[in-house]
């Protein structure tokens, strides 16, 4: 799993079945102190309740449709936690 | 699997049920000879580990979801191991 930042959502007008339900955001990925590092994606959103704004954290790959309901959905990131805080002992912790 | 050493911890409330009550360590990625890649990881601690400690990383879902006894969680990232030495014949 890596951290990233909630920056925007999409709105699907036609989504493949299974996914019409489900929130895709716009996630920037976040180096482990917080700054942003690579090219955006688009994640699903398996918590639900993920905004704009909000570190989160997610995974890649075919675990990401794990954390959908139904999960054989074509997926490849899904949001599964949002960030309370990243407590990085004698680095200064992010929030 | 990846060497690293353990950075910190991720604490989070909203999450998907799998994760309720697991530990997550924040693991900086480390070639064998003790440099660090630049890369890091989030894994789910199975074994312990602790900040400062050199873990062995696990970055692949069947072998994740064996560690975690879970037939469909959805997780990738596990701590497997914590290493007292390194040796490079």
């Amino acid at each position: 799993m890596l951290l990233g930042r909630v920056i925007g959502l999409v709105v699907p007008c036609v989504a493949y079945e299974g996914l019409q339900a489900t929130p895709m955001l716009i996630v920037q990925p976040l180096d482990r102190s917080g700054k942003p590092k690579g090219r955006t994606i688009v994640a699903a959103d398996a918590t639900r309740m993920a905004g704009p704004g909000e570190m989160v954290y997610y995974e890649g790959g075919r675990e990401a449709a794990l954390a959908l309901d139904p999960w054989f959905v074509p997926v490849d990131h899904a949001i599964v936690g949002i960030v309370d805080r990243v407590h990085l002992p004698g680095r200064g912790g992010t929030s | 699997m990846t060497i690293g050493t353990v950075v910190g911890e991720i604490y989070s409330t909203i999450n998907h049920p799998f994760y309720e009550a697991r530990k997550l360590l924040v693991v900086d990625k480390r070639v064998p000879g003790g440099r660090a890649t630049g890369d890091y990881i989030i894994a789910v601690d199975s074994v312990g580990a602790g900040v400062g400690e050199v873990v062995l990383v696990l970055d692949e879902g069947n072998g994740a979801r064996q560690v975690l006894q879970s037939s469909d969680g959805p997780v990738r990232s596990v701590v497997v191991g914590i290493v007292d030495q390194i040796e490079i014949a």
